[in-house]
């Protein structure tokens, strides 16, 4: 290792392993329109409301990456890449970078390549990616739990104990619903979970949590099967 | 002492008051225009582009660069957020309120999945591809349903311009979309524009005015721009030369300048609202701190506001949310928060429990209602009546009719 990364974290990770996954950031199709050269006026970290509160820096990935420096490359991989927000005030860069864009992509390395580090930053997160990609919304109502959200006031406490005669006295009617946030027709989840199987987005989630990617499976197999599809037989279209 | 030559092409280098500053778009317009290159698309066959007909009664106004943007009015389809819809029920009720009152027709379908953006933002759990094809799948149902899609969330708005630029830009990802689409049995379809809701309200905002039934003149308001409405492929989004002179989105704040309010400005408008997607869910004290320390008590200590307006989903959330908790610590906060349709309702008299369901949110709204002139007590125990009636089964929704 050069002799300025003596002192740098994970050096019992050999230069090839971090190379690959560098390449994979770098060789990403969205890439090209992220970095175009940095004049390092830090106007991005102005902007940036983690580097306020975190050890952060959008000016830190795009010198990173530009000069393709793959060892603090790797460091930011597994550190403060899960600290972003992705609220791209960042794209105020007047070279027209997009550092947050850069974190989008390497987050999904991370996860993709089953990095230990973004299996302990996604590890509260398992219940949402669940009911993303079971039900097509996020958001359900009967997340409102003061165990789940006990700094959000007793508002949260009100919701939870009256959620079922609350949710029935909102005049939409798709929005009669506890456990998401909207009625979504089981003809959309099924065209939903064909989505996920066709673009190898349910096999992105084996890397990272393996008993959630069975459980989804299973559910998606389910319906599928319903809809007359077999889902060992659905290939994904990116393989290529 | 000589004062400072600060560039400002003034003869002595004086800098002019802010209020005599005179901002032009000078900037060059992008030479590579969304429209243009969507519609190359379709002449070569490789989508359809969903057109604003007749039937939507659309609006033209200007967007950041001074190119005109269609805001259809009419035969909406709605592409629901699932934190509005979630949590701030209130929200999307005031949207399908106005759009009622206003006599338009619309589509709430339950042929709609979210952007499912979270997923892509918060913990990249998903690639391009699966996020093109969830956006073309509500696309090309919105465009089998005969109705133009609107889009409640601002992250949904942001990222399906994202999807735009992407399936522009890269044949590879068209390709693989459209293989997608095959299995599914539907259309490649893009819409002309990307459409927000609250492009909807600014466009209906004299309309709005008309039909105003409550005095907003005592009241005080500060705008939150939403990070995914103007900083994420920022050509889209709503400007006006008669706004902050055209520096700064004219949505929301247009409608707050229509009602007679009193539009006041902060120094950290510019800042995102802290909502961070994982943080939100898993590191809250950021979101919290950040909410609390860059906007609320900055909006408080400079422009004391009656209420802070925005007009996405997680920024009312983390707004309103993080007050609580800064609260029990002394902080100055006590802010309400809500959305530009919740307000807009409001004003057009509509009920703050049953249509704004304004007890979904976590700051105190009384002392906001009671200067508005609205009788909350009666309003609640109006809500009280009919929630009763769902809960002894008596009816099983409340439905627009009880409203
Ligand atoms: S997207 Fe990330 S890096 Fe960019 S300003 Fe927001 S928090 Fe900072
Ligand atoms: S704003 Fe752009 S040019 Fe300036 S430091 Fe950040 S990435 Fe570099």
């Amino acid at each position: 290792m050069d002799a300025i990364y003596a002192d740098s974290q994970f050096q019992d990770v050999p230069y090839e392993e971090k190379k690959k996954l560098f390449d994979q950031v770098a060789g990403d199709m969205r890439y090209e329109s992220m970095l175009y050269g940095c004049y390092e006026c830090g106007i991005c970290t102005a902007a940036c409301p983690s580097a306020r509160f975190y050890d952060f820096s959008p000016r830190v990935f795009a010198q990173v990456m530009a000069r393709e420096d793959v060892h603090t490359f790797y460091e930011l991989l597994n550190e403060s890449v899960w600290d972003c927000s992705q609220c791209f005030s960042c794209l105020r860069c007047p070279r027209q970078n997009n550092p947050g864009g850069i974190i989008t992509i390497m987050r999904e390395v991370a996860v993709n390549n089953g990095l230990q580090s973004a299996k302990d930053a996604l590890q509260a997160y398992s219940r949402i990616i669940y009911k993303i990609m079971s039900t097509g919304t996020q958001v359900a109502p009967d997340m409102l739990q003061p165990d789940f959200f006990p700094d959000w006031g007793p508002d949260v406490v009100q919701v939870s104990k009256n959620l079922d005669v609350w949710r029935r006295a909102i005049p939409p009617e798709t929005m009669h619903t506890t456990e998401l946030a909207w009625d979504v027709s089981e003809k959309t989840r099924m065209e939903l979970y064909l989505i996920w199987k066709l673009t190898g987005n349910l096999e992105m989630i084996e890397q990272i949590d393996e008993g959630l990617f069975m459980i989804l499976e299973e559910v998606m197999e389910e319906l599928l099967e319903e809809h007359g599809y077999d889902i060992d037989d659905i290939d994904s279209v990116i393989d290529d | 002492m000589t004062p400072l030559t600060i560039l400002n092409n003034q003869p002595g280098g004086v800098p002019p008051k802010a209020k005599d500053r005179v901002f032009d778009r000078k900037g060059k317009k992008p030479e590579l225009y969304y429209r243009d290159q969507l519609f190359e698309l379709e002449e070569k066959g490789e989508l359809i582009i969903h057109r604003i007909g007749e039937e939507q009664d659309a609006v033209e106004i200007e967007t950041k660069y001074g190119r005109k943007k269609k805001v259809p009015r009419n035969m909406t389809w709605h592409h629901k957020s699932c934190g509005q819809c979630g949590h701030i029920p209130g929200y999307s009720t005031a949207i399908f309120w106005l759009l009622r009152e206003l006599g338009y027709t619309y589509h709430d379908p339950r042929d709609q999945t979210s952007c499912t953006a979270w997923n892509y933002y918060a913990s990249a759990t998903s690639n391009p591809a699966a996020q093109a094809a969830v956006a073309l799948r509500n696309f090309a149902q919105a465009y089998e349903d005969g109705f133009y899609p609107i889009i409640h969330c601002g992250t949904s708005y942001g990222h399906y311009k994202e999807v735009r630029e992407e399936l522009i830009h890269h044949p590879k990802l068209r390709d693989q979309t459209k293989r997608v689409m095959d299995k599914l049995g539907k259309p490649m379809v893009f819409p002309e524009e990307v459409v927000h809701y609250s492009e909807w309200v600014h466009v209906m905002r004299d309309a709005i005015a008309e039909r105003q039934t409550l005095d907003f003149k005592d009241i005080t308001v500060t705008v939150h721009p939403a990070c995914h409405y103007h900083k994420l492929v920022v050509e889209d989004a709503v400007y006006d030369k008669e706004l902050y002179d055209g520096q700064r989105t004219a949505v929301v704040s247009a409608l707050v300048k229509a009602l007679g309010a009193n539009l006041a400005d902060y120094s950290t408008w510019h800042d995102c609202c802290g909502f961070g997607f994982r943080h939100i869910l898993v590191s809250r004290d950021f979101s919290r701190s950040f909410a609390t320390i860059r906007k609320i008590e900055r909006m408080k200590e400079e422009a004391n506001p009656d209420v802070t307006l925005t007009h996405d989903t997680g920024c009312v959330t983390t707004l309103d949310k993080s007050q609580f908790a800064a609260k029990a610590h002394g902080r100055n906060v006590g802010i309400p928060v809500m959305s530009d349709a919740q307000f807009a309702a409001l004003a057009m008299g509509a009920h703050p429990y049953k249509i704004c369901q304004l007890h979904w949110h976590g700051v105190d709204m009384r002392p906001l209602m009671e200067k508005m002139g609205i009788d909350h007590e009666t309003a609640w125990a109006e809500f009280e009546e009919v929630a009763a009636k769902v809960k002894s089964g008596e009816i099983e929704y409340m439905s627009w009719e009880d409203c």
